[in-house]
């Protein structure tokens, strides 16, 4: 034959084959009866070898304060820092003089999740969420305006701490 | 002759059913079976523990989109998956799944036709199912399927003769190719089963059967890794489907001769209750559900290598075929024609379990040095060593 294979001199055991096959069907014939990893997804969301991290960044909340407004004082921070820019905000004022968004859009097919407009936020009001639950059946539905992100209540992520790398 | 009419279309519609939704059962077992060796679920959604995601598969392939490549040979691309499908059903028609069942208008054979010459009918039409997947590989126009086209013809044939060889040992036996013979020789006791007076030959046979249904560790004709899906690469919905319930077609039907030609088909061990007239519909129902019992284990032999076993190479499977099992089988048939002339015409004795015992114990000595040959791996380790 033209094709040239190489064959390694190997001892007997090495390149037994009827005992290799049976070795393997008793291997797999074990396996049946084994516990199953499979986590059955929509009635279980976490298990013991997966829960999601606390860390984990997903879909925005905007939290709110006492009187359910939300407490971002429209700074323009999270704006600028967002690297997809896919933050749309609008700043307005009060006859108080507080700075409110008059209109905060989020393209949650923009963002990359990358969690800056969180860690540059001053008053803790934009979150990335600890969630990822987030099917709608049209494309527009994923600009997240202001009033719904207060309204998510999912929790939101705890980001990564410098002083505590390994989150202890 | 219209009982005998009536009677045999009675048996073609409730076995043409039994096979269509026993495939189809066996599609679920065989991804059920898959998931629980690599320790996962597997389909449970549709039903009750996913017993109808056959139905939702086959309904997704009636509503698919039919492709006809451009290039393709028409009337053979329709064609070669009928080609396939319809071999594969042919050859259980002269099966005995059950012993006769009593009617008012006589005893009814349950076999849908008892032909004289059944063992014959077998390998003629075990042979026509190649043409199916030939002509596929063909008419696709498609390199890759057009490779596993003729790696599944090459592959066929050298297994083929194989086969044919091994199952002639059971003829030498049985003295007849009538598979209600067969049975009826194999079932005298446990020990006059064809797998004991010859194991070897059912090694070689079982070989054989694995290569002749394309299963692992034989698939190279659908090596998907080497050639995309080989022979149905371009059929799509229903086409693609009928390949699929080919194949399990095939396997129901090897799985069927194995139990005929060496596990005493419908045969209930350890009693004879069952083989000798006056027949009951209830020895019907329980040869029925034996015979069914033996289908099912091999069924699952099937689905238990094809997730334990890794893909021959290609020139280790026609090295194993024309190497090892061809020259085995004429050896073996040499030496058990020999071993029965000289048990039968020699000594004088008739076919009984003192005779197949002698066969079984002559067949563990050759087994012995068989196994230790092939075990050395000589024949998977490549055929060009010293080139």
């Amino acid at each position: 034959m033209a094709i040239g294979v190489k064959v390694m001199k190997r001892p007997g055991t090495k390149v037994s084959y009827v005992r290799a096959t049976l070795q393997g069907m008793a291997l797999t014939f074990r396996h049946l009866f084994r516990p199953k990893v499979t986590m059955q997804y929509p009635e279980e969301k976490s298990s013991q070898d997966w829960t999601l991290s606390p860390r984990w960044r997903g879909t925005h909340r905007m939290l709110t304060d006492e009187q359910g407004r939300a407490k971002c004082v429209a700074c323009g921070l999270c704006p600028q820092i967002c690297p997809a820019n896919c933050i749309k905000l609008v700043p307005g004022e009060d006859e108080a003089g507080n700075r409110y968004p008059l209109i905060y859009e989020i393209d949650e097919f923009r963002c990359v999740f990358c969690g800056y407009c969180q860690e540059v936020c001053p008053e803790e009001a934009i979150h990335v969420g600890v969630h990822y639950e987030n099917s709608e059946f049209s494309r527009d539905r994923f600009v997240y305006d202001l009033e719904r992100l207060c309204a998510q209540t999912h929790p939101v992520s705890t980001l990564w701490d410098p002083s505590d790398p390994k989150g202890e | 002759m219209s009982f005998f009419l009536v009677a045999s279309v009675i048996k073609i519609v409730v076995v043409f059913t039994v096979i269509m939704v026993g495939v189809a059962l066996l599609t679920l077992a065989e991804r059920r079976i898959c998931a629980w060796m690599q320790d996962r679920l597997g389909p449970n959604r549709v039903g009750p523990q996913g017993l109808l995601q056959p139905a939702a598969d086959g309904l997704k392939n009636l509503v698919k989109e039919e492709t006809l490549p451009a290039q393709a040979d028409k009337a053979l691309f329709m064609l070669a998956p009928a080609m396939s499908f319809v071999p594969a059903l042919l050859t259980f028609a002269v099966i005995p799944f059950a012993a006769p069942l009593p009617t008012p208008w006589g005893d009814v054979d349950m076999v849908v036709a008892n032909l004289p010459v059944g063992f014959l009918y077998i390998l003629a039409f075990g042979s026509l199912g190649v043409y199916g997947i030939v002509l596929a590989g063909w008419s696709s126009n498609n390199k890759y399927s057009l490779l596993g086209g003729l790696r599944a013809s090459a592959q066929m044939i050298s297994y083929e003769i194989a086969m044919g060889m091994s199952t002639v040992a059971v003829l030498l036996i049985a003295g007849n190719v009538t598979l209600g013979d067969v049975i009826a020789k194999e079932s005298q006791s446990l020990f006059t089963w064809n797998v004991f007076p010859l194991s070897l030959a059912y090694f070689i046979f079982i070989v054989a059967a694995f290569a002749e249904t394309n299963r692992l560790p034989f698939d190279l004709p659908e090596a998907e890794g080497e050639l995309i899906a080989g022979y149905h690469t371009e059929y799509s919905a229903m086409k693609f489907s009928m390949f699929y319930i080919a194949e399990y077609s095939n396997m129901v039907t090897a799985s069927a001769l194995m139990t005929t030609l060496f596990f005493g088909g419908w045969d209930i061990p350890f009693t004879t209750w069952d083989n000798a007239p006056p027949w009951t519909p209830l020895k019907t129902l329980a040869t029925l559900a034996m015979f069914s019992a033996k289908v099912l284990s091999f069924l699952f032999l099937y689905i238990w290598v094809r997730w334990t076993l890794p893909r021959f190479r290609y020139d280790q499977l026609m090295a194993l075929g024309w190497k090892v099992m061809l020259p085995l089988a004429l050896v073996y048939v040499t030496m058990i024609a020999t071993a029965i002339w000289l048990l039968h015409d020699g000594l004088g004795w008739l076919y009984d379990t003192r005779f197949a015992l002698a066969l079984f114990a002559l067949n563990l000595v050759l087994a012995v040095p068989l196994f230790f040959v092939l075990d050395r791996g000589r024949i998977v380790a490549g055929s060009v060593a010293e080139a």
